[in-house]
């Protein structure tokens, strides 16, 4: 795993002391709002409904041990004893006080963490395959890339003040677990002629235009990346609009110019950038490589997990669930839920951080990850070590045994945290995984994902959703518009949506009506709820949501 | 034709706990919103903003936000600004809170 360097320390260290007397001259009045706020802003500190919000970056998604407790520490100390894992790999603490914030962020640089480039137009948080480096169907592990794309970008003069937000996504394997055609660019580690590169997507997003990147190369070797990469900025910088902040996003920009245009003007620009380029950023790369060595994997008989497997159905639903493939046959990744059904999703307190801290320490040569699905996974286990991990995840409410399932939902903060929400996205989660649950139907519907955005923003990517619900404010009321057969994978598609939205009090029956008709329809067990939509079209699921619309048609 | 104007009050979030606060009719702040200030001229509105707005060293983003006269003071008419004026609905935080512990 990466540890910060030296400079890296000392770099933290003076922009946390910068930011520090930041807040003391906005307390003392010296700062006016308007000046203040584009400081807390590049240090990752909103102002939200209720309080303050500070937003963490975890680069890549990887986290060792100690990192995990200073998140938790963060949690106790300053916070209300809980902490929010977001669709970018950040964890949010939605009540701190401003002048707590300097002590906050001194914490976290002392761990190797930090709220840099979290918010603001510039690039974000760089989002990686949340099993990178475990996963059985990986070509290479992409974080070293990852890292290598954070220290080109954290601080890169040119991409302080873009349009907008910039978010680039990777993933090393052909299933695509990081939504890379979701993202402003997203790459994904490729082989040609024995060679490693990188397939370049560009001009996804979601959001007001939620649209599916495109293809800019389908070979970049390697080492181009970073001056292909910086050509594809320049030429957003260059050609982006700047009108329209709603326009500021290269989705625009190659949906306006076109593809061939947009990739005309990267190879010009990128033969005139390649040659500034004179290999220490491949020095760089092979230093951060040596980082992400795997760890010396133990091996031994798988005895003690086939007989719990064997023996305890609980256990086997649980590992049935959320376990996935490791690299090595003897180990398996393990994903915690921390939906259990009725929290909050994403939501972990300070005990249960600690708890898969200690798990991370234990059983997972000290390695952690936060998926985009707001999840913590263990991902090298030996999987004799399960049976024990799933005993301490029972004890401490972390058992729950629903990964991909209907009540794995991602859901935005919404109206109950966020200052630019239109309606509620949490109670609305809440409410349906408590019904499905109750209704024990969860496992026989299988794979289904439901996730909720409290406005058009699409922080909970409802857009990508199997069953997307997204919040609205009609007529000072809450509304909910839901869309169906959207998809994050490789296959990526933007839902289609079914027609007028739904009450608050009727959104969860509507969900219902939608599983029944996926129930009544599908073709066995094994076709899922997205394949079923595939096959039949949305006239079915439009039937059973409108049936006053129908009857007037008839 | 300008749309009939709705009585207001003025609300922001406090400086150093970010919490919603709103403006009393002797230019101090109050957490509670039944003691802020009903306006229900327009004019007046605009001028009491503006001084609402002079007091920048204690408070962030203040704004008219819709409300009416209750039996014991200003009520929300607009589902955000009740939320604003009670907390969020999955914990017992925020202002419910803090008022629970009075
Ligand atoms: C509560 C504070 C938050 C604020 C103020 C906020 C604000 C925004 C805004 C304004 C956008 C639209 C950007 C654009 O189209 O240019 C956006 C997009 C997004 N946000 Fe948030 N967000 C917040 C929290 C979150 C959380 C908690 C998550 C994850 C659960 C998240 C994940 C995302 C994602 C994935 C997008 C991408 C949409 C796209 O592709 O354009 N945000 N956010
Ligand atoms: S989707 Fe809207 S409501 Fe939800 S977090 Fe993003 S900005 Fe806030």
């Amino acid at each position: 795993m990466y540890k910060y360097n030296e400079f890296d320390e000392a770099f933290l260290a003076e922009r946390n002391a910068q930011f520090r007397a930041q807040v003391e001259r906005r307390i003392d009045g010296s700062l006016t709002e308007d000046e203040f706020k584009p400081l807390r802003l590049m240090n990752g500190v909103y102002l939200q409904l209720h309080a303050y919000m500070l937003r963490v970056a975890v680069p890549y998604g990887t986290l060792n041990s100690a990192q995990m407790r200073t998140l938790a520490l963060l949690a106790e100390k300053w916070d209300k004893g809980y902490g929010h894992f977001t669709t970018r790999q950040n964890i949010q603490y939605n009540w701190p006080k401003l002048r707590d914030i300097p002590d906050m962020l001194d914490a976290l640089g002392e761990a190797g963490l930090h709220a840099i480039q979290t918010s603001g137009n510039t690039i974000r948080n760089t989002t990686a395959d949340h099993f990178a480096g475990a996963a059985a169907d990986e070509l290479t592990d992409p974080r070293p890339y990852a890292e290598l794309i954070r220290q080109w970008s954290t601080d890169h003069p040119e991409f302080q003040f873009l349009g907008r937000k910039f978010k680039i996504a990777i993933t090393g394997s052909g299933n695509d677990r990081a939504v890379i055609k979701a993202h402003d660019v997203g790459l994904q580690v490729v082989e040609q002629d024995g060679k490693v590169g990188f397939k370049v997507v560009v001009g996804g997003g979601l959001g007001r235009t939620p649209m599916i990147g495109q293809v800019l190369r389908e070979f970049l070797p390697q080492a181009d990346l970073l001056p292909y990469l910086e050509s594809v900025l320049t030429v957003y910088n260059v050609l982006g609009r700047r009108d329209n902040k709603y326009k500021a996003r290269i989705k625009i920009t190659v949906s306006e110019n076109g593809i061939e245009t947009y990739r005309a003007m990267t190879e010009e620009a990128f033969m005139a950038i390649r040659g500034q380029y004179d290999g220490t950023d491949q020095q760089q790369l092979a230093e951060i490589k040596t980082h992400f060595q795997a760890p010396e994997f133990r091996s031994g008989s798988t005895e003690a997990f086939d007989a719990a497997y064997a023996n305890d159905p609980v256990f086997r639903a649980w590992a049935d669930t959320n376990l996935a493939e490791h690299r090595k046959g003897d180990h398996a990744i393990v994903t915690i839920s921390i939906k259990a059904h009725g929290q909050t999703p994403g939501d972990a307190t300070a005990e249960q951080m600690r708890v898969m801290a200690d798990l991370g320490e234990q059983y997972a040569y000290n390695e952690l990850r936060i998926s985009h699905q707001q999840n913590v996974i263990l991902p090298h286990v030996h999987k004799n070590d399960l049976p024990a991990i799933h005993a301490t995840l029972k004890a401490n409410g972390l058992a729950t045994a629903n990964i991909g399932l209907i009540s794995d939902i991602i859901a935005c903060p919404g109206m109950d945290y966020c200052a630019l929400a239109t309606a509620r996205s949490i109670p609305v989660a809440q409410e349906i995984a408590t019904r499905f649950d109750e209704l024990k139907m969860e496992h026989d519907i299988g794979h289904l994902q439901i996730k909720i955005s409290g406005c058009i923003n699409a922080c909970g990517h409802h857009h990508v959703a199997h069953i997307g619900i997204l919040g609205l404010d009609r007529a000072g009321v809450e509304n909910y518009q839901i869309t169906l057969g959207g998809d994050a994978t490789e296959t990526a598609a933007i839902g289609t949506r079914t027609g007028p939205g739904f009450a608050y009090d009727e959104i969860v029956p509507a969900v219902e009506r939608i599983v029944e008709v996926y129930m009544a329809q599908r073709e066995g067990a094994e076709e899922t709820f997205l394949e079923t939509y595939r096959r039949i079209g949305m006239e079915p699921f439009k039937a059973a949501l409108y049936p006053e619309a129908q009857k007037k048609v008839a | 034709m300008a749309r009939a104007f709705t009585p207001k009050v003025i609300t922001a979030n406090d400086l150093l706990e970010g919490d919603v606060i709103y403006f009393t009719a002797d230019d101090s702040w109050t957490r509670d919103l039944a003691q802020a200030e009903l306006i229900t001229d327009e004019a007046d509105a605009q001028l009491r903003l503006l001084e609402a707005e002079k007091q920048n060293i204690r408070i962030v983003g203040a704004y008219l936000a819709d409300a009416k006269a209750g039996p014991n003071g200003p009520e929300p008419t607009h589902f955000r600004e009740d939320f604003r004026r009670t907390g969020p609905s999955n914990y017992f935080h925020g202002k419910q809170e803090a008022e629970a512990n009075v």
